[in-house]
């Protein structure tokens, strides 16, 4: 007999997660330890030759973490999944498994400021150099292949104004040039969208955003979609080619369709060291358990409050997925039928300093640079996280000078409205 | 019998029957993928009978080498065949002279052979494909799931604590059927022409 599949909100709270062996306390556990004991010298040199499951060190893998890495993995419907100290670490693990010095990859323009900052500065300093593409244009990804591509990176929901990326033609765009499509999906989280599904090949995330939901706690986490032959050429080796530092180990040929995480875990994690925390591990699960039920509440609101200033006078313009007149309504209604998402932006008629006015005079919506969290939270793009790009690319990823941006959390929407209204007229 | 993507409760059934299991391509060398599955097998308390002909003489963590499924001597339950799918024919031609014949014919990831599988399910064996018995055993027990890996199974059910030479718990719910559906697609892709 088969089993009956469990939906989306029973992996939520389930996923990964079983009553403690020793104690039966039915929660995971906050496994704050640094290090594990070895049955004896063999378990010892088992489990650093790769040759057997279990603990090592924290910095490693953690039962607690492990936990989250699971519900993740599950949730996205991928192989397996590993978790990191933050978005940004879990961005570092996956290129450094995927690029040498001298490679390229392809990004989305619309991103996360921190990524394009990451990209273009960070990175270079690795050899690791980014080409641009409009992720409304896929020709411009198309055009941007060469022989030294080794990747194309996108967000679902892309930051700062919540446009939808059209996923499917640009990973076809991945697997002509034989490239894994990697897919940040921080903002849209897999209860609205699950990338794989789509034929993303790894997803990334900010567990600090809608997953963990609250605002308490920073991680990232890498999701292997076992879906990449790595093997093919030799253009991966830190996958297809036997590793020195496991005495000569191929990790896709030993682990097969979870080979990615697997290097991620003991190629990346293991030796550039932005380990999660297992309080903060805890702290996200917990978040999980009511992700549909937040993520619900979140689209609900965003949705209204877009549509209150869609109708302000002091308002020029709202960007949100969500609303039928959008430009990007039609990809909402075939990627996230669920709900657009809670991060918009929407620009004043005021300009620069119309928004600096309304952030200042918002009474409950909080000033600062986060998403995702149960409360509202409103910043200035132009002035703050994407502060560092030159006027020309702030338009070209969405944070021109007169927009502000909103992360709608989960208050009752009519204070939402009450609050904006007032700032609007202050 | 779908041999792209198999039911749990099928390879359930399988790693709970069988007692003694022969690995064809037995490898000493210990970064081999045959000699990690053969050592997680051993130690989750399976009866494992080395069998590689270039090896004979020797042991493998205490257990002698046999040259071919011939020489072991008694019945075995299970074959595990760590060969590339063109050598899997023989094999199965030499598990179906056995008396008794084994219970189960195992392919590892990456081998398999339609025609082989079809011979010996007309024989009344079953047989897996493209699959790993310790990735399997460990999933289904979701200890795999200390590596972060998705075991595709919940359960309310307080965790055994595994320790050498046991058998841990495959009674879960599961989630699927081993694969996620976008890696079975993938594999699945990989295996037809391009």
């Amino acid at each position: 007999m088969t089993d009956r599949l469990p939906g989306f909100s029973t992996l939520a709270v389930h996923a990964g997660a079983q009553p403690d062996p020793t104690t039966g306390a039915r929660v995971t556990p906050i496994y704050q330890t640094t290090s594990f004991v070895f049955n004896d010298a063999d378990h010892a040199a088992s489990l650093f030759g790769l040759q057997a499951f279990g603990n090592i060190y924290t910095r490693i893998g953690n039962p607690t973490t492990a936990v989250l890495e699971e519900r993740i993995a599950a949730l996205e419907g991928g192989t397996a999944a590993l978790a990191v100290a933050s978005g940004h670490a879990a961005q570092v693990v996956v290129l450094q498994q995927l690029l040498m010095p001298g490679d390229e990859f392809i990004a989305a323009r619309k991103l996360y400021g921190g990524s394009i900052n990451q990209f273009t500065h960070a990175f270079k300093s690795f050899g690791w150099n980014v080409a641009w593409a409009d992720p409304d244009d896929i020709g411009s990804f198309e055009r941007a292949v060469t022989p030294r591509t080794k990747a194309i990176f996108i967000e679902s929901i892309a930051n700062p104004a919540g446009s939808i990326t059209d996923i499917e033609p640009i990973a076809e765009v991945a697997r002509k040039a034989g490239v894994p499509l990697i897919v940040d999906n921080t903002l849209a989280t897999p209860y609205l969208i699950r990338p794989i599904d789509h034929g993303a090949d790894i997803v990334v995330h900010s567990l600090t955003k809608f997953l963990g939901g609250h605002g308490n706690s920073l991680g990232g986490i890498i999701v292997d979609g076992g879906t990449f032959d790595w093997s093919k050429d030799n253009k991966y080796p830190m996958l297809s080619e036997p590793r020195p530092e496991y005495h000569g180990i191929r990790i896709q040929e030993t682990f097969g369709n979870f080979a990615f995480a697997i290097a991620c875990r003991v190629l990346g994690l293991r030796d550039l060291g932005p380990a999660l925390s297992p309080f903060n591990a805890f702290m996200i699960l917990t978040g999980i358990e009511t992700l549909p039920l937040r993520m619900q509440k979140h689209c609900e609101n965003a949705k209204a409050v877009a549509e209150f200033l869609a109708g302000h006078s002091a308002v020029a313009s709202v960007n949100y997925a969500g609303l039928a007149s959008d430009k990007y309504n039609k990809l909402a209604r075939k990627y996230a039928p669920k709900g657009a998402g809670a991060v918009f932006t929407f620009s004043l008629r005021g300009g620069y300093d119309a928004g600096v006015n309304l952030v200042s005079n918002l009474k409950l919506f909080s000033h600062l640079a986060n998403v995702g969290d149960t409360r509202s939270l409103v910043i200035h793009p132009a002035s703050t996280t994407h502060s560092q790009l030159d006027d020309a690319a702030k338009v070209r990823s969405g944070a021109a000078p007169d927009v502000v941006r909103l992360s709608i959390g989960i208050e009752d929407k009519e204070d939402l409205i009450a609050d904006l209204e007032q700032a609007l007229s202050a | 019998m779908n041999h792209d993507a198999y039911d749990d409760n099928y390879i359930r059934s399988i790693l709970s029957s069988v007692k003694s299991i022969a690995m064809i391509g037995a490898s000493p060398v210990n970064v081999r993928p045959s000699y990690f599955a053969f050592k997680y097998l051993a130690q989750r308390g399976y009866d494992m009978i080395p069998v590689n002909p270039g090896h004979v003489g020797k042991s493998l963590l205490g257990k002698p080498f046999v040259a071919s499924l011939a020489d072991i001597g008694r019945p075995v339950d299970m074959i595990d065949i760590f060969r590339n799918s063109s050598h899997i024919m023989p094999v199965v031609d030499d598990a179906l002279t056995l008396s008794p014949p084994p219970k189960v014919i195992w392919m590892q990831l990456g081998a398999r052979d339609d025609a082989a599988a079809e011979k010996a399910e007309a024989a009344g064996l079953k047989v897996v494909m493209n699959r790993c018995p310790k990735i399997e055993y460990g999933r289904l027990s979701s200890e795999i799931s200390w590596m972060g890996v998705n075991s595709r199974t919940l359960s309310s059910k307080r965790a055994p604590i595994p320790t050498q030479g046991m058998r841990l718990s495959l009674n879960r719910m599961s989630v699927g059927g081993g694969a996620t559906a976008a890696s079975d697609r993938a594999a699945k892709n990989k295996s037809e022409p391009t």
